[in-house]
């Protein structure tokens, strides 16, 4: 400003004009928001087979788990978590896996990845023919020692071995980070910490990322300051949302997500798995509910709402429960004409 | 029905009646007559919640609207708190002299942006039901009694389907420009997204300022609260909800109607944004009224919270 006196100077300082003029701010961050506001278009990774049905109280037998997969894939979805090759000691629900992956008619173009968490389950799943792989880490300590018995460290460690195994079989590897947005045991969580967590996993070889609000606590505050920062060390194309729907939050923080550059969401059909930490309450984000958004804002997805409708009809009446989709809901609800 | 002629008995017959008044089938169907003094203590108990605008009640005949038959007693009854203010409907001058008689201090105009919602509602014309407001505006500035406006159907309408924004511009803007302090806009079916509502936003405050502009979001199917984040995003700064979730959609039965306060506020504290409201004392509220009511809460805030595992 040269010689201009204090003043003045101090008149004109964006810090004064944006004090004196709130108006201003607004219309600047609306003007850098509004450039490039939303993806065009959207993956949607449906978890609903694994995710879901593995928290689901009810075992389904192996044909069902089949047909659910099976009409999914003639839906338009790219990618659909199928099974989980973990002990069938702990996750019951999970034990055919061999079965379900080997008996689906994958359709061409269809990913069709399998959590994996240690090298025994990598190596079962490359024998029943897996394409794709899934590690799930944790940026809360405690999380990570009462749901897979190990601490992170120990965790990262083990999935490096599955990584490497993955690499040299050309097998991409998905990395998955829970309680992105709180934990159960340890309340708030530093995103710092998920940030962290999420580096190793990328660094390490997984083409992608999930961050998972696992007990659905987080807000688009917290999704915003939690992005914020995982995005200063893993970039935002690499980035997926794996929201639970646990206090109606799912949907704001998806589209939170979306305007931060995000464009890979997880859900599942019929929002199927609750909440082990809140009995009662809804887990998974419901996929119809998902698309209906997406597609209401023009964006492209690929995948037709009505055919996922129809899985989330059929795997509700297989679960004898009610679909957890508000849209399934409307939908069925409608007065005959 | 003895000699009627057969088009006349069919008019009469229930499943017509219920297809030209879904209210009707709502009122059969749905929502529990409550007592008068549950009514009361649900609002007492809001009102010290921190909210600042409770709705009470409605002041509309009780051939239509028989939850609503208690409309004095309950505007009466309650305990008014300071800083709080109990809007009512009244639809027309006869409601709204009910409701200076019985002591109002605001009231509520409820208006449409589709033109068959509105004679299927409130059984005339959108230029009609402008007229009979109008008479209310009058009627209550004169009075020094502020009227909130309402346009259903903001984003779709059970009969007509898509609603262009140009037409909530214009209902919105004769509310307004009539004398209403602040425009509801509703999405009376639910059926509303980011996208339709960031439409519907940019032409309605073309006509009318943000700062005048409320949100009545429908969750009917699960939208509310990224609708209610794409408004405040655009300006909106007032946002319509029930406790609870109370209301069901008489469009879609048994899926649900209002958004839950409870919910709203989990989001709109945890974005930082300050609302007064604490999310305690309305989550004891719903618990209050769904007991009364003997059914479950809509808020997923509450379910959550009834939830937690015993520590």
């Amino acid at each position: 400003m040269g010689n201009l006196p204090t003043s003045v100077k101090h008149c004109l300082s964006y810090d004064q004009l944006i004090q004196d003029y709130p108006w201003l701010r607004r219309w600047l961050l609306e003007e850098a928001e509004t450039a490039s506001e939303y993806p065009e278009s959207v993956k949607i990774v449906e978890v609903g087979p694994r995710d879901g049905l593995q928290n689901e109280k009810e075992i389904l037998p192996t044909g069902v788990k089949i047909q659910l997969i099976d009409m999914l894939s003639g839906s338009g979805l790219r990618v659909i978590e199928a099974t989980s090759f973990v002990s069938s000691k702990w996750v019951p629900q999970m034990a055919d896996h061999t079965e379900v992956l080997t008996g689906i008619k994958r359709a061409p173009h269809v990913q069709y990845p399998v959590l994996t968490p240690n090298m025994q389950g990598f190596q079962d799943a490359v024998a029943a023919g897996v394409t794709e792989v899934a590690v799930f880490g944790s940026a809360s300590e405690t999380f990570s020692l009462k749901n897979i018995n190990c601490s992170i460290d120990e965790s990262m460690r083990r999935f490096d071995e599955v990584v490497k195994g993955a690499k040299a079989k050309m097998i991409p590897v998905r990395g998955y980070v829970s309680c992105a947005l709180g934990c159960p045991y340890e309340g708030q969580i530093d995103p710092s910490k998920v940030a962290e967590v999420a580096k190793r996993l990328y660094e390490m070889g997984c083409y992608e990322v999930s961050l998972g609000d696992t007990i659905g606590v987080g807000t688009p505050g917290s999704m915003r300051k939690m992005l914020q920062c995982v995005m200063k060390e893993v970039p935002a194309s690499v980035l997926a949302v794996h929201c639970h729907d646990t206090y109606g939050q799912a949907l704001p923080n998806i589209l939170t997500a979306l305007q931060m550059g995000v464009c890979v969401v997880d859900s599942a059909v019929a929002g199927l798995g609750g909440c082990p930490y809140a009995q009662g309450s809804s887990g998974n984000v419901s996929t119809e509910d998902v698309l209906y958004m997406l597609h209401g804002m023009g964006i492209h997805t690929g995948v037709n709402l009505a055919k996922v409708l129809e899985a989330g009809d059929f795997i509700c009446t297989a679960l004898q429960r009610k679909t957890n989709s508000k849209v399934a809901q409307a939908r069925s609800g409608m007065p005959r004409s």
